[in-house]
């Protein structure tokens, strides 16, 4: 009775790291989406609705691409540069014309635009959705611990958002042009006084919150889904994690997208079971998915009354 | 200056007669289709005529406006399904938790400003849509079904579309209504002033959270009340009623119309809706067309369609 | 002049519908057309126009019209359509509905307004029971009835316990429901996930192998099986808990779940190598009129919904007011079913029989799904004594 306890118990511990480590890609993923989000809003004052939409125009791609080229390399990366120049067409072409407006205004415009690349998409590959399938390589499980199997891809995309993030903290932090983009993110005016080309850096860190978010939209292509709207839902979660991590703070992005992706994936795998102590199991797995979710959104209405700057305020004027 | 006036006025006059007639048109083409099609878009302007308060008049920019249509729409629900039938019992209820939940989030959120308050109301509008989620008794994500209208003891008779169309457009107008008795009254204009300066206001000694909270549930209660109309409209009541998204919708046919217009919120429904389901008969793809459309109006179109006819008359 | 133009399109919404012509059978078609399950809607709008070829597209000498709508397997925009099809377009027969939350939110307008509804495979507890109505006809299975088939296989092949898992809504409720009333081992664990947005398993999958169960009974249905079956591959867990699925391997999941699907067991009402001559020719005529694609058992439930329909206006010689000799007619099932015959039970669920299904390789290399053994014939749903019809 003895050593079959602490057998469950360790597996029960195994079961706890796996979903840690989901908990963790997850979070990663929400970084990425949400850090152009903090950038742009940030920077450039600007609340982006169809930020969801460059996400999902970044999975479709890749699925495109990936299919046509043959390599699961190559078209990543061609979807990636298909983001990025997508990204930088709509400033040009619609958002840079919302600069400095109500943000009411910058709501309905963007709103427009997510109806519009829905529908775009529908037109270009069909209502039903796309597939991005694994390369073989990538669909073995690795051991990361006696006992304990974790799909290869979920560990190359926990690899490359850290790496991101890294490269994105090494570049805000460590270069001319992160510089700029951290003073534009707490005095706008100053940054124009100075003579630096206001347009062209805005224009660049759109594209490269573009970018990011395609990144995540193509990255979590193969594993769950490439399919007209997915941007939505998730784009609310990014929202989310700029207001509880500060708007303008990448550093705050990334420690909101990490609690935030903890709290949804953790609260998904452990709190049916505590809740079916009390409800039948049907009832607990429809109460704890609306549970876990409403815990991010709580801790978001006690952040922003008690904190509304966030947890890293980006130091405004 | 008076041309423009009376320009926006007929427009509205012609709006209301259209809608008062309009159970004549249909029984006389006998399209039963159209009315039920107007029974949602008078139910719809009722939400959109309680956001204008708030958004074009009070200038509280909610993004969560749609979950009093789901927090009205499951009083009905939950108590048909619990065996209380009665609309006595029932619509009370729907107004009731409106009110309340709308003064819960706006004494929280009236702490805050701008995009915050933005994102705090759509905080609070999604938790509503996790709790319905999470409501297994009354189906979750898979809705419930309304097996019969609310009874008023013989008074009315919901389950007859003519009778019900009149009773929302009834509701419709009397929201109106009352949202120019408040605009126009002492207290309205306090709101309003808090809308252009709120600094200016306190300095003049007006407790200005007070004013736009009493504001907040006027509101919320009025679209609770189109929440349990929507409900016996559809006689199913889901979750999806109160996604973000809806509350996009809503704040679309408001600024569609033309904020802190009188009628704005009314002609804005009624084109966002009409333009829905006749686009989508033309094309497939209407989306395509609506979503342009709408990036045109803010760029160029400052006050939504009454503001035009209100410029194009002057002009 | 907005005025004008309001008034306009209100005027073209009003005539723009179809007169109301005698001479045509209008079938109102509600299926997902969007989003990841489009192929299964896609598959059964394929079917049902291969069958409308075959008696060539006419009925008591009607030409049969038919209208499709999407349902985004919403169950609000399932119903609105439902409503539009009944109102505006005057359908007199609906033909649809996969999901069974679809079906339920949508079953007060039909039944209120006296429209026969086809259900080709959604099949709810409650339809079976309390709310079944003489309007509606199922060409399907009710949910319970497939798992509770498995259950009994597993019991004779002595798996002593089990790990449930399935999604949270209508159908994945009765399908665990069903299983566990046949099956005789313990039940280790029963896990609902978010339909349709989870697609990201590894929660419960890791629960699963946590549980030392000694197998694995899962229903997903559509893209959400493809993702669950890799992901149980990935997880490398395909040699440790056997895999016993409800739905979720049929010829639409396999060129994606390719070799990860080779001896997966699955129960059904039909399969694509059935022996009958009108399946025979189904499957024949549907690969020749769709290159590159199989009809799945989605298909074969939407193909069998116009011989049913067919025989109730032959019936009536098209006098569509004559609904309760349509209603009978189509009660006896007298028609060739491409499962073979079968019967409809007291609340017009069909009564037949249930088959294991395989998946093995053909002779010329590619995946298919084949006929193993009937588990249960003329099998009878448990909930048709609820049903207040006779």
């Amino acid at each position: 009775m003895g050593a079959e306890k602490t057998g469950v118990s360790r597996t029960n511990m195994l079961l706890v790291v796996e979903q840690f480590l989901n908990g963790l890609q997850f979070g990663l993923l929400l970084f990425l989406l949400a850090a152009g989000l903090t950038l742009v809003f940030g920077i450039m004052d600007l609340v982006n609705l169809a930020h969801g939409s460059l996400y999902m125009m970044g999975a479709y791609f890749a699925a495109t691409f990936v299919a046509w080229s043959g390599s699961f390399v190559f078209g990543i990366v061609l979807a990636l540069g298909a983001t990025l120049l997508l990204g930088i067409v709509l400033e040009i072409v619609a958002l840079r014309h919302l600069y400095g407006r109500d943000h009411l205004d910058h709501v309905l415009a963007t709103f427009g635009l997510i109806l519009f690349f829905n529908d775009l998409v529908r037109l270009v590959w069909g209502p039903a959705g796309l597939a991005l399938p694994l390369p073989a390589w990538l669909t073995v499980p690795v051991q990361i611990v006696p006992g304990v199997f974790y799909p290869a891809y979920r560990l190359a995309i926990i690899v490359v958002a850290l790496a991101v993030a890294l490269m994105l903290y090494l570049v805000v932090m460590r270069t001319r042009i992160g510089m700029l983009i951290r003073a534009g993110a707490s005095n706008r005016e100053m940054i124009g006084a100075l003579g630096i080309n206001i347009k062209l850096l805005y224009t660049l860190v759109f594209g490269l919150g573009a970018a990011l978010a395609g990144l995540a939209g193509l990255m979590q292509a193969p594993i769950l889904t490439v399919q007209i709207g997915m941007g939505e839902n998730i784009l609310i979660l990014a929202f989310v994690v700029i207001v509880i991590g500060g708007i303008g703070s990448i550093r705050g992005a990334f420690v909101a997208a990490i609690l935030v992706g903890m709290i949804d994936t953790l609260g998904r795998a452990f709190l049916p079971d505590l809740l079916r102590r009390i409800l039948s199991s049907a009832a607990a797995s429809t109460a704890a998915p609306a549970l876990s979710s409403m815990l991010i959104y709580l801790l978001m209405a006690i952040v922003l009354v008690a904190r509304p700057e966030g947890l890293f305020p980006a130091n405004r004027r | 200056m008076t041309s423009s006036f009376n320009l926006r006025n007929a427009v509205a006059a012609i709006v209301v007669v259209g809608l008062l007639l309009l159970p004549l048109f249909s029984q006389a083409t006998g399209n039963v289709f159209v009315l039920t099609l107007f029974t949602r878009i008078v139910i719809f302007a009722l939400a959109a005529v309680s956001l204008n308060l708030i958004m074009g008049y009070g200038g509280m920019m909610s993004f969560g406006h749609a979950a009093y249509l789901g927090i009205g729409g499951y009083a009905v629900g939950i108590l048909a399904a619990e065996g209380f039938g009665s609309g006595f019992i029932q619509w009370p209820v729907a107004l009731l938790a409106s009110a309340l939940f709308a003064l819960v989030i706006g004494a929280l959120s009236l702490r805050t400003r701008g995009v915050y308050f933005i994102m705090i109301t759509l905080a609070f509008a999604q938790m509503a849509y996790y709790v319905a989620s999470g409501l297994s008794r009354y189906g979750g994500d898979d809705g419930l079904t309304i097996y019969k209208r609310s009874t008023f003891g013989g008074l009315i008779n919901l389950s007859n579309r003519v009778q019900f169309y009149y009773l929302c457009l009834f509701c419709l107008l009397g929201g109106v209504f009352l949202v120019w008795r408040i605009v126009n009254s002492r207290f309205g204009l306090v709101v309003q002033g808090l809308r252009s300066n709120e600094q200016r206001m306190q300095a003049i000694g007006f407790p200005a959270t007070r004013y736009q909270l009493v504001c907040f549930v006027i509101a919320g209660t009025m679209c609770g009340l189109a929440g349990a109309l929507l409900a016996n409209n559809t006689d199913f009541i889901s979750p999806a009623v109160m996604y973000w998204t809806r509350s996009g919708d809503l704040m679309v046919m408001v600024i569609l119309g033309g904020m802190g217009s009188l009628f704005g919120p009314v002609v804005g429904a009624i084109v966002y809706l009409v333009l829905e389901e006749f686009l989508s008969q033309v094309t497939e793809y209407w989306a395509m067309i609506m979503g342009p459309l709408l990036l045109l109006i803010v760029l160029f179109g400052r006050g939504g369609i009454m503001g035009l006819i209100g410029r194009f008359s002057r002009g | 002049m907005r005025t004008a133009f309001l008034l306009a399109g209100a005027l073209a919404i009003a005539f723009g519908q179809s007169a109301i012509a005698a001479d045509t059978i209008k079938i109102g078609f509600i299926e997902t057309f969007s989003g990841p399950t489009a192929p299964i809607g896609i598959d059964a709008r394929n079917a049902f126009e291969l069958a409308l070829d075959h008696i060539g597209r006419k009925m008591a000498g009607k030409t049969v019209e038919v209208i499709y709508e999407d349902d985004q397997q919403k169950p609000d925009v399932g119903k609105q359509k439902t409503e539009k099809l009944i109102e505006s377009d005057h359908v007199d027969f609906l033909v649809g509905y996969n999901w069974s939350n679809v079906l339920l939110a949508s079953l007060k307008p039909a039944v209120d307004s006296k429209t026969f509804l086809i259900a080709i495979n959604a099949g709810p507890s409650q339809l079976a029971g309390e709310l079944c109505s003489p309007y509606v006809f199922s060409t399907s299975w009710q949910n319970d009835q497939t798992p509770a088939a498995m259950g009994l296989y597993m019991n004779q092949k002595g798996i002593k316990s089990v790990f449930l898992i399935a999604p949270n809504y209508a159908a994945g409720k009765d399908r665990l429901g069903g299983f566990k009333s046949t099956f005789k081992g313990t039940v280790l664990g029963e896990e609902y996930t978010v339909w349709p947005t989870q697609l990201d398993f590894s929660a419960e999958l890791a629960k699963a192998r946590a549980s030392k169960a000694e197998s694995m009974f899962v229903f997903f249905p559509g893209a959400a099986g493809v993702q669950f079956l890799n992901q149980y591959v990935q997880a490398g867990m395909r040699g440790q808990i056997p895999l016993y699925t409800d739905s979720m391997v049929d010829e639409l999941s396999l060129p994606l779940q390719k070799e990860n699907a080779l001896g997966i067991l699955g129960v059904q009402q039909w399969v694509n190598d059935l022996p009958n001559e009108e399946n025979r020719r189904f499957v024949a005529d549907y690969r020749k009129k769709y290159p590159g694609l199989r009809p799945t058992f989605y298909g074969s439930q939407a193909y069998d919904a116009v011989p049913l329909i067919n025989s109730a206006i032959v019936a009536v010689k098209g006098d569509l007011s004559k609904k309760d000799e349509m209603r009978a007619a189509m009660e006896k099932a007298d028609f060739k079913s491409v499962r073979g015959a079968f019967k409809f039970g007291n609340n017009h669920i069909p009564i037949q029989d249930f088959y294991l299904q395989d998946v093995v390789r053909d002779a010329d290399g590619t995946l298919s799904l084949k006929t193993v053994v009937a588990v249960v014939k003329d099998d009878q749903d448990r909930f048709h004594d609820k049903c207040p019809m006779k």
